[in-house]
């Protein structure tokens, strides 16, 4: 997995709530068998119009912001279907930080497996962060020490400390679980003579 | 101390934790379908990694398969690859799979508890969030991302850290056309879409108590329309009744030790929720959804909101925004919403007591003509069983068009989808912008609430047409 330490971006800013995996990348583009190519048909319903053609107006589709690698939006981001095409239609895209008041849990925990960092703060931190996308500049995230310079200022962000290392030096997940082998077997053991019928063999 | 039922399940599948409260979790139970799933093959094939366990494991292909006619196989070559692509992977890694023409294939969430695969106080999973589905028999099932599909089936684990405990309490009895269904509308319009995140839902009461095996399902399945992952109600003397016998079920003095464990499996006296609602049963009415989020619900009585009413400015806009996609003026009576189309079908509401309630309502009765409708049953046997019952020409006679198991239009990943500003009553779990096509307009109801519409061409009351 790709480390993520510290960005640097002007960020993008969706103040649309609830905004759906459906919405992120629609269903037709979750028949392929790959993790790569989904950013262009990232937001694909918001992002372009019957005929294929990118709508103006939608914010990823306006310099600076279709190179932005900050997303900032409304709360409950990422509801809805697990599709982990999601996460990936964002890194795809370039965006590997997204900012809300609050995340889907599925989501949320998807974005840590494919190294995008979701950061919650409070409403009005939002609205503090979304002047500096309005007015085009630069953020900047330091997971490290859990903070987003923006100016002269800065905000802490609170994050979970495993995710937190296992971001920060880019571990994959099933490795880890695997160096615990002993302990599944063991409880494997226990499992059979308690629950027999579980295994089904 | 007393425990939930989510805590002594937890408890029960603890391989390790670590000191900052990093679980890793048993995985009993394992469900693949063909969406979610590709890729955590390949990353397995790639590491070099073996299924650790392809018997605690089941695949079905159910999103992207044909509803109509399957004897010259998938027409569109994407899904069809990804159809092959889950049996070459099942067959690659020993995972037993419901091949296409199986008359056990159907939508993963109907397959698993209708083979006995679906177990209480287990921890079941799949990549697909309404696993919570299975919650209706007392395990613990949520949702994964494919990542966390590859985990499970290299390690039979997860990662996870503990969620909180909320209950939803529904007492009393529901008037007559009013089904689980909109009981479970009615919560989530209550707590909100986010209200049940970072928490597990255990639904208790006389209300919940009362309900059938899969009318529980149909609440525990829109669970994450509430935001939580997992919803799960007790076990009981039903579910054991209807796990008996079944072809996955445990057998002879397996069956007797499990049942000694499934008996002791409920929330301690006393035991702590973090949050609690309570709901009285004899409130609630036929609901539908008016908007784009599920917790966009009112009664079919009432009338769809106004957002000059609103004073807060996000929520404001969002109402706007919603109006606007679906095409609706703000205090519109419900029952003044025309439909072109009806869906019946789904994990939500794709079982043989849906279309039971469904063909109740449309029996000796013509759909409007306008209306374009289909049945799509939740599995081969549903299909079979409904086809004994004689439901399939009652559909058929009004007007239904009777199709193969699967997803289908509940998410149109296949061909049955809605064409742009197409509005549809619709039994599924979701109304999000162009869920069931792009610019199509949902309507979330109840298998009698999408009959009604369809024999009146616009939403309608079900008790209108209960005898």
């Amino acid at each position: 997995m790709q480390k993520f330490n510290t960005l640097k971006s002007i960020p993008a800013y969706l103040p649309i709530v609830n905004i759906d995996t459906d919405m992120i990348i629609p269903k037709q583009f979750l028949k392929t068998i790959k993790r790569t190519g989904l950013g262009k048909n990232l937001f694909f319903e918001m992002r372009y119009d019957d005929q294929g053609k990118e709508i103006g107006d939608f914010i990823l589709n306006q310099n600076p912001f279709n190179n932005s690698k900050i997303l900032i939006a409304g709360k409950n981001f990422g509801c809805g279907s697990s599709r982990e095409h999601a996460p990936w239609a964002l890194l795809d895209f370039g965006i590997t930080c997204v900012i809300s008041s609050s995340f889907a849990d599925i989501f949320y925990s998807n974005c840590f497996k494919n190294g995008i960092l979701p950061i919650v703060l409070e409403e009005e931190k939002i609205k503090e962060l979304s002047e500096y996308a309005n007015r085009k500049e630069e953020i900047s995230v330091d997971l490290n020490e859990n903070k987003i310079v923006y100016g002269n200022n800065e905000i802490k962000f609170d994050v979970d400390k495993f995710k937190k290392k296992c971001l920060l030096e880019g571990l994959d997940d099933i490795a880890l679980s695997l160096k615990k082998s002993e302990k599944i077997e063991n409880f494997e053991k226990d499992l059979k003579n308690k629950k027999p019928w579980i295994f089904n063999d | 101390m007393p425990n939930t039922l989510y805590d002594k399940i937890w408890k029960d599948h603890l391989v390790d934790l670590q000191d900052d409260g990093t679980a890793l979790l048993f995985v009993d139970r394992h469900l693949v379908h063909e969406v979610t799933s590709p890729q955590a093959f390949e990353g397995l094939r790639n590491s070099n990694r073996k299924v650790r366990h392809p018997n605690l494991t089941l695949a079905v292909a159910d999103h992207n398969v044909p509803t109509t006619d399957r004897s010259k196989g998938i027409s569109d070559k994407e899904s069809k690859i990804q159809v092959e692509t889950l049996e070459a992977n099942c067959k690659e890694f020993g995972i037993k799979l419901f091949g296409m023409n199986d008359k056990r294939q159907g939508i993963v969430h109907v397959t698993g508890p209708e083979q006995g695969f679906t177990q209480p106080g287990t921890v079941i999973v799949c990549g697909d969030s309404h696993t919570a589905t299975h919650g209706a028999f007392g395990s613990l099932a949520f949702g994964i991302g494919t990542s966390e599909v590859e985990h499970v089936l290299a390690t039979q684990t997860l990662v996870q850290k503990k969620a909180k405990n909320f209950r939803v309490n529904v007492n009393g009895k529901l008037p007559l056309g009013v089904t689980s269904k909109d009981v479970i509308l009615q919560i989530i319009g209550k707590i909100g879409t986010a209200g049940g995140t970072g928490c597990v839902i255990e639904y208790a009461g006389d209300l919940i108590r009362s309900l059938s095996v899969e009318q529980r399902m149909t609440i525990c399945n829109m669970t994450i329309e509430g935001g939580a992952r997992a919803g799960l109600i007790a076990p009981d003397e039903k579910i054991f009744k209807y796990l008996k016998d079944r072809p996955m079920s445990p057998k002879g003095k397996d069956w007797d030790k499990a049942m000694e464990y499934w008996k002791n499996l409920k929330t301690d006296e006393g035991a702590k929720f973090d949050k609690e609602i309570n709901l009285q049963a004899e409130e609630i009415l036929p609901m539908i959804t008016w908007g784009t989020s599920p917790q966009d619900v009112i009664t079919i009585d009432e009338k769809v909101p106004n957002p000059q009413n609103e004073k807060d400015e996000d929520r404001k806009n969002s109402l706007e925004r919603s109006l606007n996609y679906m095409g609706l003026k703000p205090n519109m009576a419900a029952k003044d919403i025309k439909i072109d189309k009806v869906f019946i079908g789904s994990c939500t509401n794709g079982r043989i007591e849906d279309l039971r309630e469904a063909a109740k309502i449309l029996k000796d009765k013509k759909i409007a003509a306008h209306v374009h409708a289909m049945v799509v049953p939740g599995s081969g046997l549903v299909k079979e069983q409904a086809e004994q019952e004689g439901l399939d020409k009652i559909f058929v006679n009004s007007g239904f068009e009777w199709r193969e198991p699967g997803c289908s239009m509940c998410l149109a990943m296949n061909a049955d989808k809605l064409k742009p500003q197409e509005r549809c009553a619709s039994t599924s779990n979701r109304n999000f912008e162009g869920r069931q096509g792009r610019g199509g307009r949902t309507h979330l109801v109840s298998p009698g609430m999408a009959a009604a519409a369809a024999i009146s061409g616009n939403l309608d009351d079900v008790r209108k047409y209960q005898n």
